[in-house]
């Protein structure tokens, strides 16, 4: 999932010092899951603006709604019929739902309510770990499902570095090595020769360093 | 034993304290609660293991959350204890009522009076 | 095999002479006084001199412009580049602006990770990795091109190396690691600085079973302690750094104002062990801000007077 962190109530103030209605929006998907942008934190988010514009003695009608995505036009579009009654939108959504929501209604003032931090997974409750950095040009068959690019801090494709010491990170000893992880992988795998093999410089066009990126799939396209 | 509380506070039964989300809590304080406290079994003593538990965190959930926006995180408090004892409930309470007579109204509920009591002028103001 | 650039260190290497390399941090600031002077502490007693590439991620004069002064006074650079700060199109284009000054020598590295230093908050590259380098380097002399394809005019004459550590994590895949870096091009090889004797003298050992200090010299790198103090910080605060506890007792077990000394002893004896070693080519002495010290080691270590080619 997209994992995404809340933004500190203060800050969200900030942007919307100046409003007089703000619809609080939330998503169903990736931060309903990872607890920072789904329904409930819509509503904790919209109490604490009603009580923080109360005793500042401001009169803002503020909102909540919890769409089931930002990242899709149809469900973007059931707000059509009520966004006219506010002047802005703090969207609870990743960066991608923020972007989105704010393309549907350009009138409209878009505040991000949450900081988006990376593609991961939950490790436990309340933990979060990045798996996937989106270069397109996947590798993992190469290095036993687990990503360099990603769990190395140097995104090293021939690692590890001599930093690495009892399987940790010379950045903290509270960030596993990858290649510490990608050879006791190859090892279970039985395959240890592999990492000999020189892994070929990458071609990182695929990756932010190619511009914006877009799919088109012309056998889906309407 | 007939023992007495201070009559300001109002019991709102919940089936576990792990029922209790922030959102509740938060709710409280825009209708114009003063305080809030959370009575859960003791520590262990859960009848669903960790509803205690999660209590606990959703209120340190909520006073950082209060505290942000200006209402005080001391306005919101945790206390364990079994369903048998009634004086430590007395206890708590008492506790509870003077903190809050320490730290005084609710400081949204006062903002609302004024701004009612403004509309209020206007309105009087507008009258023929 | 004869040389394959006009390296000093590769003729010195090649004609079997044990090669002798140190180490100089850039200053922090503009004065060249400061590399000038510590190269002239140690110009007699060494082959080569490493110029280090913002170490261990602190700002500081570039690596390349401290390579151009010691040419400038005749000595022998060895430019060390890591892949932490420059992308690919950078890292080529320095390649050649060193050749064009004839530096010979060309160390790749990966670099310690930016939080180490005084630009935590700083965007890493990491292009290319310290392997992929070297097949960078290689490409540019042997076959005349840029990663690119197209032809490099005047390719660059280097003598290309690597770092190895044999004492990080894990052990296992540190002799394959050294079979990969030669795979990739590294013709000389800097050790991380050796405490661990045994640790060094296995590794030795799976080296040779590959028959890789044969495709490769290996300089054994050394660093002297100036107090128990450094012992004991190496041994806990330096990521891959191995330094075993009876080092740090003899250290510590020596008077304060005997302790300078008694590193350079340990030095000299590690320097002296290490050269019975079979497939130890030389030497890398690294005195971290210490350089008035080398031409000691290096002539109680019988190292001197260095050989002419």
């Amino acid at each position: 999932m997209i994992v995404a962190e809340r933004k500190p109530i203060e800050e969200i103030l900030g942007q919307v010092k100046q409003v007089r209605s703000v619809l609080v929006l939330g998503c169903n998907e990736c931060v309903t899951v990872c607890e920072a942008g789904g329904k409930k934190e819509v509503g904790v988010l919209a109490s604490a603006l009603r009580m923080l514009f109360l005793q500042q003695g401001r009169e803002v009608n503020v909102g909540e709604r919890t769409l089931e995505r930002q990242c899709d036009t149809e469900y973007l579009e059931e707000i059509r019929d009520m966004i006219d009654a506010f002047d802005a939108v703090v969207s609870l959504a990743c960066g991608v739902g923020i972007q989105f929501t704010a393309e549907r209604y350009p009138s409209k003032a878009v505040y991000p309510g949450v900081n988006t931090c990376f593609m991961g997974a939950a490790l436990e409750r309340g933990v979060w770990s990045e798996r996937c950095q989106g270069c397109g040009s996947c590798i993992l068959a190469a290095t036993g499902a687990v990503c360099p690019i990603t769990r190395c801090a140097k995104r090293l494709l021939n690692g590890p570095c001599g930093g690495s010491t009892a399987g940790k990170c010379e950045i903290s000893k509270d960030v596993e090595c990858a290649w510490q992880l990608i050879i006791d992988r190859l090892k279970a795998l039985g395959r240890l020769e592999d990492y000999e093999r020189l892994s070929p410089i990458k071609d990182w066009s695929t990756d932010r360093a190619g511009g914006p990126r877009k799919i088109i799939r012309e056998d889906l396209r309407s | 034993m007939r023992l007495g509380y201070p009559s300001s506070i109002r019991i709102i039964r919940v089936p576990c304290t792990g029922k209790v989300d922030v959102l509740h809590i938060l709710r409280c304080f825009e209708r114009g609660a003063d305080g809030v406290t959370v009575v859960g079994c003791r520590e262990g003593d859960c009848h669903y293991q960790t509803g205690n538990f999660r209590a606990k965190k959703r209120v340190q959930q909520a006073q950082a959350i209060l505290e942000q926006i200006g209402i005080g995180g001391t306005r919101v408090r945790m206390c364990n204890l079994s369903s048998s004892d009634a004086p430590l409930f007395v206890r708590f309470a008492q506790e509870m009522h003077a903190a809050i007579m320490d730290a005084g109204p609710n400081p949204v509920r006062t903002a609302r009076m004024l701004q009612r009591a403004s509309a209020g002028t206007t309105a009087a103001l507008q009258q023929p | 095999m004869s040389p394959k650039t006009p390296s000093k260190l590769e003729k010195i290497l090649r004609a079997g002479h044990r090669a002798v390399t140190s180490e100089c941090g850039p200053p922090r600031g503009s004065d060249p006084a400061h590399i000038v002077h510590k190269a002239q502490l140690i110009q007699r007693h060494v082959d080569a001199i490493n110029i280090t590439d913002n170490q261990t991620s602190v700002c500081r004069l570039c690596s390349l412009a401290a390579c151009i002064r010691l040419k400038l006074m005749g000595l022998e650079p060895v430019l060390q580049m890591v892949v932490r700060d420059r992308n690919r199109i950078a890292l080529q284009s320095d390649i050649l602006g060193a050749a064009s000054f004839d530096i010979h020598n060309l160390l790749c590295l990966s670099g310690d990770h930016q939080r180490f230093g005084d630009n935590a908050q700083g965007q890493n590259v990491f292009d290319l990795d310290s392997m992929q380098l070297l097949q960078t380097v290689r490409r540019m002399r042997d076959e005349g091109k840029f990663l690119g394809g197209d032809p490099v005019q005047r390719p660059p004459a280097m003598f290309v190396g690597a770092a190895a550590n044999p004492f990080a994590d894990p052990f296992e895949i540190r002799v394959p690691r050294l079979a990969k870096k030669v795979a990739a091009g590294a013709e000389f090889i800097q050790t991380q600085c050796i405490y661990n004797l045994e640790r060094f003298e296995k590794w030795m050992e799976l080296v040779r079973d590959r028959g890789l200090h044969e495709k490769v010299f290996i300089l054994a790198g050394v660093t002297p302690f100036k107090s128990a103090g450094m012992a004991r910080y190496m041994k806990s605060k330096v990521p891959g750094m191995d330094v075993p506890d009876e080092v740090v007792k003899r250290m510590a077990g020596t008077p304060k104002d005997k302790q300078a000394e008694e590193g350079i002893t340990i030095c000299v004896e590690t320097i002296q062990r290490l050269k019975a070693v079979e497939g130890v080519a030389g030497f890398h002495i690294m005195a971290i801000e210490w350089e008035e010290r080398v031409p000691e080691i290096v002539e109680r270590a019988g190292l001197f007077p260095r050989p002419t080619v």
